[in-house]
């Protein structure tokens, strides 16, 4: 297999998404400017430019033109849109004083009436909060990150329902979340050389898949029962070790044996 | 398909220029199906050089060919213009490009193999099992790292490889070697010990394996032991100087049961028209 490569930025990459009907890919890495693809060819589509730091921007993914900010105190890590589009869950990282928060957002019909205002802020969990993502028909978010703890927020009230139990728990920070295309499951990556797949009603863990290498990136097959787990080690790791221990493949496994 | 002459023309009453024309004394074409397995037969007639008349038979199967969804506003999506930085984008910057490098999608188990895959997995204490097959001669690690990138090579204990000889042996080598003259490499302190490392290896679980035809190639065997088990090893005996297969090889298996196995099963086996005898290779006396 001969993949596509597309070079289009110039720090690490940090994110990466398809749209629904899977013909753009979105990417996002460390330098300022989130990129969309054509998904079929790799075709540049262009470039979203005017990120600054410590925002969350909506953009207009036709034109490319930054539509609103939402100026934070510290730096943000994560967006979600909720099903419907209604409502966006921003995480910001602890900064100087600050401790890390989830965000709630609501976001209008009509960029005119968009406000900046938190419909709730969540905080509590220490370190940085690496993903927050919107549970089955929005009604609860999924947080994960730093503290390696999954956790569960009521987005009504901004109580935490609950977090997973200290024996199912990974034992070093979570680097990624990903829920499944059904919503009922999703999984988890860590830095502690594992991926666990979490039940998204009770948060019971269902399957730990073990790896040889720290996990950073996850996903779930929307059409097969398969996930997928990349990783390796630390890119700053790199220089100090041979490279062939930085076993930088992804691996595939079969969600349920 | 020809279905061989149906009726002879009669040349004594056309003029040979018209035989071009002659089509309309065909039948006309038949289509019939698909049927519902998708078998389409077309029947028709011609004319062949010796101005027979032919019937030809065409029979093919007509496969729907899955075809890709676009959703109506993707199409749309895909004429949009160009924005940010991809405007100015030159055609030479060459940001999207297929990789030069093929990527390989390993896997760990051929299908239908599963089982005993899992079981040699678990075995394996890398838990790598799409690298089953890697034992490393020099410090014997399965699964890690192939003998030439040991990391361990340089820690390889020069006592190890004359284990097997008579002591008076070992020390000769490295005396000789400080007085200057020469030592054969595999004979230096730290060099890895493949002689002897090899044999030790042939005795682990080895099978051997004979009356094998002479077109039996390594490939025919590994296919034909794997279903058994991790197999470390195989080899097929061939003639220096003819380099024809003598007829006989040896398959070591990760597994001694799965050894057995083999043993059991394929002992008496027909394999290309000869009949295999397939027995515990006897450890080779030196």
């Amino acid at each position: 297999m001969r993949p596509i490569l597309m070079k289009g930025h110039e720090r690490p990459l940090t994110f990466l998404k398809y749209n629904r009907d899977g013909d753009l890919l979105f990417s996002c890495a460390k330098d300022h400017n989130p990129t969309v693809w054509f998904a079929d060819n790799g075709e540049r589509l262009g470039t979203y430019e005017g990120h600054n730091d410590q925002t969350a921007k909506l953009w207009d993914v036709k034109t490319g033109k930054a539509l609103y900010t939402f100026v934070f105190d510290s730096p943000a890590r994560s967006v979600d849109f909720s099903v419907g589009d209604k409502l966006a869950v921003i995480t910001t990282d602890p900064f100087i004083e600050k401790t890390s928060a989830i965000h709630v957002k609501r976001i209008a019909a009509d960029i005119k009436d968009q406000t900046d205002e938190s419909v709730l802020v969540m905080k509590g969990p220490r370190g940085r909060i690496n993903r927050a993502v919107w549970g089955q028909l929005n009604k609860f978010i999924i947080s994960a990150g730093e503290d390696a703890i999954v956790r569960m927020w009521d987005p009504l009230t901004g109580q935490e329902i609950m977090s997973s139990r200290d024996d199912d728990n990974h034992k070093k920070q979570i680097t990624s979340l990903c829920l499944s295309t059904d919503g009922s499951h999703f999984l988890t990556g860590s830095l502690d050389k594992s991926a666990k797949l979490w039940d998204s009603r009770t948060l019971t863990l269902i399957k730990t898949y073990v790896t040889e290498r720290p996990v950073n990136a996850v996903a779930v097959s929307p059409l097969l029962d398969h996930v997928v787990l990349g990783g390796g080690q630390d890119a700053s790791a790199v220089t100090t070790t041979d490279h062939r221990a930085g076993k930088f493949e992804a691996k595939f496994y079969d969600k349920a044996s | 398909m020809q279905n061989g002459i149906q009726n002879k023309v009669r040349w004594g009453e056309l003029e040979e220029d018209d035989a071009e024309d002659l089509d309309f004394l065909l039948p006309p074409k038949q289509v019939i199906g698909p049927d519902e397995n998708g078998i389409k037969k077309v029947i028709e007639y011609k004319f062949n050089d010796e101005g027979n008349k032919v019937k030809i038979t065409t029979t093919t199967r007509v496969r729907k060919l899955a075809k890709a969804q676009l959703s109506k506003k993707a199409v749309e999506r895909r004429s949009w213009l160009k924005f940010g930085d991809a405007v100015h984008e030159d055609v030479g910057a060459r940001l999207t490009m297929v990789s030069t490098e093929e990527i390989l999608l390993e896997r760990p188990r051929a299908p239908g193999t599963k089982q005993e895959e899992t079981k040699a997995a678990a075995d394996n204490p890398f838990g790598k099992g799409g690298a089953v097959l890697m034992v490393c001669r020099t410090c014997g690690k399965k699964g890690d790292h192939w003998t030439s990138r040991c990391p361990y090579k340089d820690l390889a204990q020069p006592s190890e490889g004359f284990i097997d000889k008579p002591p008076t042996d070992g020390p000769a080598a490295p005396a000789t070697a400080t007085k200057g003259t020469y030592v054969p490499p595999s004979l230096r302190a730290g060099a890895e010990r493949t002689g002897t490392d090899m044999r030790r290896r042939n005795e682990e679980n080895s099978v051997r394996v004979t009356n094998l035809s002479e077109d039996t190639r390594e490939a025919d065997l590994h296919e034909l032991f794997r279903p058994f088990g991790q197999i470390t090893r195989v080899y097929v005996a061939i003639d220096q100087k003819t380099g024809l297969s003598r007829g006989f090889g040896f398959v070591n298996f990760a597994n001694r049961e799965d050894a057995e196995r083999a043993i059991n099963k394929l002992n008496g086996y027909g394999y290309d028209n000869l009949i295999l005898r397939v027995e515990w290779a006897t450890p080779r006396s030196s």
